[in-house]
């Protein structure tokens, strides 16, 4: 007699034994440490770190090794955690211009004050395998010193001392405390400072692509890269016992601006306009995708013709958040014999309806 | 035991139930909002879970805003409490709550599932709490959100009744099979989630509150005790639920939803109960079925 | 010179106007869009307002037709529902039950006025449940008799627009909306992009359609044979300003403005 498939529990722990056991690999090997991680993958932790919303490179690190290198698992535990985290408070704005800058680039000027510093970069490096990281053979190179740092003032002030450029915030307006959008929900259409946040927080790959979209025709978007600016920044808090600011901390954060051009109004003569980007420690890759994507979702605010995906609100800012996507995607491993057993009633009835009017047609 | 102790018990490091108190009270609102516009969805502040989006979080965070020290949490998944993410939530709130379990519908005063609705009939002291992937019965109709929102607003349901015209044109039926909209209370249309259409008429006066929580796509909404829940149909094509020919090869049951399964290379099927807890029940009530078995 | 020619018209001024419009303004850049425009416009009457591409005739439909908001003027509509309307100091729930019952819009192109991934008698019956229609049957039975009103082979009622011709999309779109009898029907280059035979055809369904149900037109077309035959004013626009208006034989046969002698002489014909 058929007896009902029972064991659910067991099945579970099983897999999560299995699953422990193939992520500690050969335990000839040594195994890889959480510190390890942090030191020397920083590029990943960085992505970890954004996408999970939470500046904790260790914690990024551990979540990266629970699991088992996949960054689209690391940051769904780092989200996870985030929710369960106390809040103090909001921070001051970031003062990004008082950034200690390490790298720090302009496509739009050959020279400018405080320079074109390179900083450390993959940019200009062959795609050559190096076989000698294979056998673990890299002697580590002794930080040479570095000279006095100019002053660097921003690329986009430059051309707004000459009206070229328009104003990120029109003159007397005062700063807003920004909407959460993890407290929040969204409704569309999004004020910019809930869009950033999305955007920042959103999958790279999935941002990457639509900025592709938009500078290769599905948008009009013809951008130069105004600064890219990497480096420490400052965390300020105000708290309330005090009443003045201090600083609790420093993060890694790297910043973009673009600059993309506009045709002006009978209002207004052309100007460029801009798009915004940042993130965590040395993404750079992401913070020039937020502000390419951001400045294609700002079309119908410049009263450009929407007419791509890119600029479409709803289109972008529904489907950014990796975690939701990944859930949503992978959910179809759940059981769905039911709703699949109601589309088998239904079609097996259609067919033999079908049958019986064929029938009757032939006799 | 004082009440700071009853609300730590749980999972080490984490509040009772995993959500802070803030979290269930914002949610509980939500709650309210929706108890009060039965059928209306309400946008919440959907918080991160330690299940993916599209597990459940949604039903999860509504039932972590609900449960109580004294309630008895049953969990199913296409009606069996053994389906592994079944075990998987019901586990958690053991975890993180510290309540009690059952496989009992009769004994449980709170029920999360997914994808169906209990063959027992449910009482005045139960509350209902279904999972939804898409709380928008419009959304395939009309992908934009701002332009659904004002559709509910307005009352201007001709879309779907269009999409159902086009089906009993094509098929001579309306399609649908699962998922089937509803309208509740006379105004709103609601997706009752992916349950079978089986199971709608179920939800029609149902004596216990139902509520529905959308994780991913941060909604809520809810259908008071006793109301009325109506789908859709035309007046010459009227609401059919499906049926079988065969009976559950356990319990005897002609009344229930069944399970395909399939014994062997030779593709011989068999139909048991989807509610393993009801097939249970019979089984107990009545002895098993003598009918033949293959 | 243009209000005398108004005060040539002559027989609906003992009704009330199914529509008034004052001052409407609509500007994108200087000689972009539409200004000044002053009409009434009554039961049964149709209108053409005509002039080349970029006149501001489709700019000053779309004020009119309540999608899309002039930077200044009114439009009063008198509605069987709603009594007399500002249709831009009104609820916008109250404008989208007119756009579904009391008025018509037919588009220039048919995948703008119709569900092209649906078939031509949901389509057709689309408004009808939007009301509340719910049997099955009698939904198809109307939808039947207007594909017969507008010459289509009822036996295609379950067939999808794209798989019509164009002259038969655009019959689709007029049964579409005339299925709730509308008082008042809004047209943009109707006959747009058809074959000459096709449109022929499509304009003596239009004339007899119109006077069968004493509908109100407002038409737009760059086209002055369509705007003989079917109107019985005319408005002739250039560059967003209305140059002359008055019956149409009128304006067509004794033309006063320079741009409308331009116009109507051949050079300016298609």
């Amino acid at each position: 007699m058929y007896v009902a498939v029972k064991g659910g529990e067991k099945a579970i722990d099983n897999a999560h034994a299995l699953m422990r056991h193939q992520r500690r690999g050969d335990t000839a090997i040594a195994e890889l440490s959480v510190t390890q991680i942090q030191q020397q993958l920083p590029l990943a932790i960085d992505r970890i770190m954004n996408e999970g919303s939470v500046y904790d490179p260790e914690l990024a690190a551990l979540a990266l090794k629970q699991a088992s290198g996949d960054a689209a698992e690391a940051i769904f535990l780092l989200r996870a955690y985030r929710t369960t985290l106390p809040r103090f408070g909001y921070s001051e704005p970031l003062n990004t211009e008082a950034m200690q800058i390490e790298r720090r680039i302009s496509g739009t000027f050959k020279d400018l004050p405080g320079g074109q510093i390179l900083g450390s970069t993959y940019d200009y490096t062959h795609r050559l395998l190096d076989f000698t990281l294979l056998a673990e053979g890299e002697a580590p190179l002794a930080p040479s010193e570095t000279g006095e740092m100019e002053q660097c003032p921003r690329v986009l002030e430059l051309l707004n001392k000459e009206g070229l450029i328009e104003q990120s915030r029109q003159p007397g307006e005062e700063d807003q405390t920004p909407r959460d959008l993890t407290r929040e929900p969204v409704n569309f259409p999004a004020e910019r400072a809930v869009r950033l946040q999305n955007l920042i927080r959103g999958d790279e790959g999935f941002l990457l692509s639509l900025s592709y979209t938009a500078m290769r025709g599905y948008g009009d978007s013809h951008p130069f890269a105004g600064e890219m600016r990497t480096g420490l920044v400052s965390v300020e808090l105000v708290p309330e016992e005090l009443g003045f600011p201090i600083e609790i901390g420093e993060v890694l954060l790297t910043e973009s601006e673009m600059v993309n051009q506009f045709h002006g109004s009978k209002e207004q003569p052309p100007q460029f306009t801009r798009g915004y980007g940042i993130a965590f420690g040395r993404s750079e890759r992401k913070a020039m995708t937020v502000a390419l994507v951001e400045r294609a979702l700002r079309a119908e605010e410049l009263g450009e013709e929407v007419l791509y995906p890119t600029q479409d609100q709803e289109f972008v800012l529904s489907h950014t958040d990796g975690v939701s996507a990944n859930g949503f995607v992978s959910h179809l491993k759940l059981p769905h014999y039911v709703d699949f057993q109601s589309e088998l009633e239904m079609i097996r009835r259609l067919r033999k309806e079908n049958a019986n009017v064929q029938q009757e047609a032939e006799q | 035991m004082n009440a700071l102790t009853d609300m730590n018990k749980g999972a080490e490091g984490y509040n009772f139930a995993y959500l802070d108190e803030q979290s269930k009270r914002m949610i509980r609102r939500a709650i309210l909002k929706g108890v009060a516009i039965p059928g209306y969805q309400v946008p919440f502040g959907g918080r991160e879970m330690p299940l993916p989006h599209g597990w459940g979080t949604g039903g999860m965070q509504v039932t972590a805003s609900v449960i109580g020290n004294s309630d008895k949490l049953k969990v199913i998944d296409q009606g069996a409490d053994d389906t592994t993410n079944a075990v998987s939530i019901r586990r958690f709130f053991a975890r993180t709550a510290g309540v009690e379990t059952t496989e009992q519908t009769a004994e449980a005063s709170l029920i999360q599932t997914r994808h169906r609705i209990p063959e027992r009939q449910l009482q005045e002291d139960q509350i209902l709490i279904y999972q939804v992937p898409i709380p928008e019965p419009l959304r395939f109709i009309e992908p934009r959100e701002t332009e659904t929102r004002k559709m509910h607003a307005l009352s201007e349901y001709g879309a779907m009744q269009v999409k159902l015209y086009e089906d009993v044109a094509r098929f001579g039926h309306i399609a649908t099979s699962y998922d089937y909209p509803v309208m509740v209370n006379g105004r709103y249309m609601m997706d009752p989630s992916p349950i079978p259409k089986f199971d709608n008429p179920k939800m029609d006066m149902m004596p216990a509150l139902q509520l529905f929580g959308a994780g991913f796509e941060k909604r809520i909404y809810a259908v008071p005790p006793y109301t009325r829940v109506q789908s859709l149909d035309f007046d010459d094509y009227p609401f059919e639920v499906q049926s079988w020919e065969e009976n559950c090869s356990i319990c005897g049951s002609d009344h229930s939803f069944l399970d395909e399964v399939i014994i062997d290379d030779a593709g011989s099927k068999m139909f048991v109960c989807s509610d393993t807890d009801y097939c249970r029940e019979r089984v107990e009530l009545y002895g098993p079925t003598e009918e033949k078995q293959p | 010179m243009s209000s005398e020619v108004m005060n040539n018209t002559q027989p609906w001024q003992d009704l009330e106007p199914l529509l008034s419009v004052n001052g409407i303004n609509k500007f994108y850049a200087p000689g972009k869009g539409c200004g000044n425009v002053n009409f009434d416009l009554y039961p049964g009457e149709v209108l053409g307002i005509v002039g080349e591409s970029g006149s501001g005739k489709s700019t000053l439909l779309s004020c009119l037709s309540a999608r899309l908001t002039p930077d200044s003027g009114q439009v009063i509509y008198n509605s069987g529902q709603f009594g007399k309307m500002d249709l831009y100091d009104c609820e916008e729930s109250m404008r989208r039950v007119l756009m579904r019952s009391e008025w018509g819009i037919v588009h220039q192109h048919a995948r703008d006025g119709l569900r092209m991934n649906v078939s031509a008698g949901a389509n057709i019956g689309e408004r009808l449940m939007a009301v509340g229609e719910r049997h099955y049957g009698a939904i198809r039975d109307k939808a039947e008799q207007w594909l017969e009103a507008v010459e289509i082979d009822t036996g295609r009622i379950d067939d999808r627009p794209s798989q019509f011709s164009g002259g038969m999309q655009q019959r689709l779109q007029i049964a579409r909306n005339l299925v709730t009898y509308p008082k008042l029907i809004f047209m943009d280059e109707p006959t747009g992009g058809l074959d000459v035979s096709v449109q022929a055809k499509l304009l003596d369904l239009l004339r007899n359609l119109v006077s069968q149900l004493g509908l109100s037109v407002i038409i737009v077309t760059h086209d002055l044979a369509v705007a003989r035959l079917l109107a019985h004013r005319l408005m002739v626009m250039r560059r967003g300003e209305v140059v002359e208006t008055g019956l149409t034989d009128q304006v067509l046969d004794d033309p006063q403005h320079p741009y409308t002698q331009l116009l109507v002489s051949s050079i300016l014909q298609n």
